[in-house]
């Protein structure tokens, strides 16, 4: 057998036909469900750690292609950027689902749910391992197939109405994301992710063809992204089940834009390149937008989700800047900061869920004195939210501080004041909340709606007990080879851009 | 083997007439099932061996008949098989129910005498021939649309009638004109025995009016909606999925095999690839402010029937050969991944009526839950139609969109962008309601395994033909009429 050509078809078909089969379970078969869930999950995180170790230690290229017969190929291909998207969306999967099954006990259609929720992870892990821009662009728009079901899974009718906004945002996107990928092909070729430069042979005359065409595609994978102004689905989307705004909301949705953006900046145009035909200076300046606007709009916030919503607004958008910033720090910094934001908002938004699962609390003035309850929970929400802010050593300042390193290097220091003012922001609306949540008296009796051993089910505990210690480690050992910033060196440096 | 697949559907349609009860549905299965073996062995044969052309009786051009198969009729044949063949396993449980059960009779014989004549309509070889055929099928199709029996299938079927008609009176009229100018009506010979002037002109212009107003092009649209939407549900998927493509077929040869390319004015195509657009814009409207389940699945026809027309200015006014074969290809795979799509939603919704007893939007509420097979065809069928990866409706758009980029035609692209975005808003604006918690107790009688499945093969082909694109590609650029005297390829 040949795993150069298998593995990445079973880190495919790990989460496919787990999703496949769960649609065709009966309501009731909750254990049945459950271990099929978690053999998947389970098995796709060996299945990562494995390819790492092959890739990393044995440097094997995993690399699976067919032809469509359209002139370009179905290509995946496994690089290092790959690896840590595919690293954090399985891990995270993993401990979603974990989440997710003592989240949604007893409530109607879990079937429909799980299912539709290993079709999501599938097309994150199909973004991940697209060896072209064709191919990612067919996971990008399973991607918003398979999450619409999810969004509107309450079915009432404020989740059908946000369903319907995600709807037509993401559609919009994805056809631009179409025409752009086209009109690509059309004037350079098929082009792989590996061959970074071919654009740059093309001669002056199709430069302004180049500049359209980076435009339209940032324009449709900046809804995703949320980039401001195409921001306007993701507080709606909050709608959906706690979850779903967790993997999907905070990592695998805008990640995915994010992703795309980071792939189409590096692998498609090539970084310089695209800086020579001046085209990353207004991408910097829409990310700092967005960075400052995301943040305000935060503050004013009073629904605690809505408020992280805000938040993953504000704080995808470091990813974008990085990597328009032409200085190896950045890069670093905006590949770091894909792993880095997920696991601390995921956090944030499994502690968010908590709350409002075991008492039912939903309002950031609810949340007073909430750590005489709720300790642990609260515990690791402050550590999250201080992580989002950029405390050492918590993950979040790694981040930041490549980010504000590579911006004094490359000689544009006003991003670094971008840096500072959206931190102070990221401190006025987390401080009071956590102020309030250990430092005043509760405003009223705790309901509890949810009884466990500890202050809420084992099961929605483990999971952000997992990633807030990750979100930790993460920032302790960043010096280490193997955590993701060493990662993220080794993507710069394999990028020719990195000492 | 041509032969046979105009034979069997024709026998068949005979022994349904006279047989009674299960030995109806028999003879009907079995005619079904011959026809879909016949098609599919010629196409491996045309595959193989290239274009084929036999001539009836021994007679050759111009004296007798001939029948001619190449990579675009075979593709057109197989659409036609597969779909035939579901619609004909979907038919046998669907006119055993007690109302339907006096009609089926009426319904086995016609429809295998549609069948019958697509066949010979996609083998024709002559122009007169192409004349008489269109007429079986017009006749066949606009009967089957009667079929029903209420007031509004009959007005809807009458007016139907009527504009085919007329536009078989217009084809004919154009017919006669080529007779006098080439002295002769075997298509490859009219082509090659060139003939310009103003009387070929004529007769393009009359040949082409006449079939578009069958194919529903915008501004002749108008008698298709009330048509296909008061059919019974598997004459409806029959009527869009293959009626139309008949005359497109027709159209596609008249354009690149009777007429040389001298004689075929770049204006022409230009309007009627402006058509197209319209056709996509307004029918795709349409079918967004419609409630009815059908009439949105009609209106879709209007919208997707559209796309096949940008073909001509693409064809026309690029000048690189790999882009016309890449333009080419793209509306010939809409065709076909069209077909599948729509008899799927076309069946479907006839799952659904018989279910709740109307097609009404509102009736679809929660059926996620009670009919989820049949929510999946039509989320399946919808995606293709939308032209998301991977589906052939993808493969379709990407192609086109590539070749209008390529030829520099750029208010073209506005179909299948615009088109993509509005018929996403109205496959949405079904499967929302799927979603939507709806009465309690409101739904449903169980329907029957084999039609929810019909319909769900359909749905899964239209899906998989994405994946096959290669076999297609070859039919339609190495098959083109090789063997064929005078024919050329666009």
């Amino acid at each position: 057998m040949n795993l150069n050509f298998w593995l990445p078809i079973l880190m495919l078909s790990s989460s496919l036909f787990t999703g496949l089969i769960i649609f065709f379970l009966k309501e009731e078969k909750v254990g049945l469900r459950t271990v099929l869930n978690l053999t998947g999950a389970v098995f796709k995180v060996v299945a990562v750690h494995y390819m790492a170790y092959r890739l990393l230690v044995l440097d094997q290229i995993h690399h699976v292609s067919f032809s469509m017969g359209l002139g370009f190929d179905f290509a995946l291909r496994v690089d290092f950027l790959s690896l840590m998207f595919l690293a954090l969306s399985s891990n995270l999967w993993l401990v979603t689902t974990l989440y997710a099954v003592g989240y949604l006990e007893g409530s109607p259609n879990r079937s429909r749910f799980f299912g539709f929720f290993s079709l999501c992870v599938t097309a994150c892990t199909g973004i991940a391992m697209a060896g072209n821009l064709i191919t990612f662009f067919i996971f990008y728009e399973f991607l918003t197939l398979a999450t619409y079901p999810l969004v509107v899974h309450r079915q009432t009718r404020e989740a059908l109405e946000a369903g319907r906004i995600y709807l037509w945002y993401t559609i919009l996107g994805g056809t631009l994301v179409f025409v752009g990928v086209v009109w690509l092909q059309v004037l350079a070729g098929p082009l792989d992710f590996i061959d970074t430069g071919a654009l740059q042979s093309l001669g002056t005359e199709s430069h302004f063809s180049l500049c359209t065409i980076f435009l339209i595609l940032i324009m449709g994978l900046g809804v995703k992204a949320a980039l401001v102004p195409l921001h306007g689905w993701l507080p709606v989307a909050m709608v959906a089940p706690a979850p779903v705004s967790a993997l999907l909301h905070a990592v695998a949705v805008v990640k995915a834009g994010a992703f795309g953006i980071v792939r189409v900046v590096f692998d498609v145009f090539g970084r310089d390149f695209a800086g020579s035909l001046g085209l990353l200076g207004p991408l910097a300046a829409a990310a700092s937008i967005t960075i400052i606007f995301g943040s305000i709009r935060a503050l004013s916030q009073t629904d605690l989700k809505k408020r992280l919503a805000y938040s993953t607004v504000s704080q995808v958008s470091y990813i974008t800047l990085g990597a328009a910033v032409i200085a190896p720090f950045s890069t670093v910094g905006a590949i770091v900061h894909l792993v880095h934001q997920g696991i601390m908002k995921v956090t944030l938004f499994f502690c968010a869920g908590n709350f409002a699962e075991t008492l039912g609390v939903h309002n950031i003035h609810q949340l007073k004195g909430v750590a005489r309850r709720m300790p642990l929970t609260a515990l690791l929400f402050t550590l999250a939210a201080f992580g989002m802010i950029g405390v050492p050593p918590m993950a979040g300042f790694v981040s930041k501080w490549y980010l504000g390193l590579g911006s004094v290097d490359a000689g544009s220091s006003w991003i670094l004041g971008v840096l500072v003012a959206s931190s102070l922001l990221n401190s006025a609306y987390f401080l009071p909340i956590i102020h309030a949540m250990w430092f005043e008296k509760p405003v009223q009796q705790w309901k509890t709606l949810r009884q466990g051993l500890l202050e809420a089910p084992w099961m929605l505990l483990v999971p952000p007990v997992f990633t807030a210690g990750a979100a930790l480690f993460a920032g302790l050992v960043a010096a280490w080879q193997w955590s993701p910033l060493g990662l993220a060196r080794q993507i710069a440096t394999g990028m020719g851009i990195y000492p | 083997m041509p032969e046979l697949l105009v034979l069997i559907p024709f026998t068949a349609a005979l022994l349904c007439f006279i047989l009674k009860g299960v030995l109806r549905s028999l003879a009907a299965l079995l005619g079904a099932s011959l026809t879909f073996s016949a098609s599919a062995l010629l196409a491996a044969d045309v595959y193989q061996n290239g274009a084929i052309r036999i001539s009836l009786g021994g007679w050759d051009a111009p004296l007798g008949i001939g029948l001619s198969a190449d990579g675009l009729s075979v593709i057109f044949l197989l659409l036609t098989a597969i779909v035939g063949l579901m619609v004909s396993i979907y038919c046998v449980p669907f006119f055993s129910g007690l109302h339907e059960q006096p009609l089926a009779r009426h319904f086995w014989s016609l429809w295998m005498f549609l069948w019958g004549s697509l066949n010979s309509l996609f083998l024709v070889s002559d122009v007169f021939n192409a004349y008489v055929v269109l007429e079986l099928v017009s006749i066949s199709a606009a009967a089957l649309a009667a079929l029903s029996g209420t007031a509004a299938s009959l007005r809807a079927a009458l007016r139907y009638f009527l504009t085919a008609m007329a536009g078989s009176m217009a084809f004919l009229l154009g017919v006669g004109f080529i007779y006098a100018q080439a002295g002769t009506l075997d298509m490859f010979l009219v082509g090659s025995s060139g003939g310009d002037g103003p009387l070929m002109a004529m007769a393009l212009g009359l040949m082409t009016v006449g079939l578009i107003m069958k194919s529903a092009l915008f501004p002749f649209h108008f008698w298709l909606p009330p048509a296909h939407g008061e059919a019974k549900a598997p004459v409806s998927a029959i009527l869009s999925a293959l009626v139309m493509k008949g005359s497109f077929f027709l159209l596609l040869r008249i354009w690149f095999n009777v007429f040389q390319d001298s004689s075929l004015t770049v204006h022409a195509a230009s309007v009627l690839g402006f058509l197209g657009l319209f056709a996509v814009i307004w029918g795709s409207y349409q079918a967004i402010i419609q409630s009815r389940l059908k009439l949105i699945i009609a209106y879709s026809s209007i919208g997707q029937m559209g796309y096949l027309f940008l073909l001509f200015p693409l064809v026309l006014t690029t000048v690189d050969a790999a882009w016309k074969i890449e333009a080419w290809t793209a509306c010939v795979f809409q065709a076909v991944s069209h077909g599948l799509a729509k008899a799927s939603l076309f069946l479907a919704a006839g799952n659904l009526i018989q279910a709740s007893g109307t097609d009404n939007l509102r009736s679809m509420r929660n059926i996620a839950g009670s009919l989820p097979m049949t929510t999946f065809t039509l989320a399946l069928a919808g995606i293709s139609l939308m032209g998301l990866p991977p589906s052939g409706g993808f493969v379709a758009k990407w192609m086109l969109l590539q070749s209008i980029l390529a030829s520099g035609q750029w208010w073209l692209a506005a179909a299948p962008i615009l088109g993509g975005l509005l018929t996403a808003g109205y496959i949405f604006k079904i499967l929302s309601q799927a979603f939507v918690p709806g009465a309690e107790g409101a739904c449903c009688k169980p329907v029957c395994f084999v039609m929810e499945k019909a319909a769900l093969v359909l749905a899964i082909f239209s899906i998989l033909i994405g994946f096959r694109a290669e076999e297609v590609i070859f039919l339609l650029t190495d098959r083109i009429c090789a063997a064929n005297p005078g024919g050329f390829w666009p």
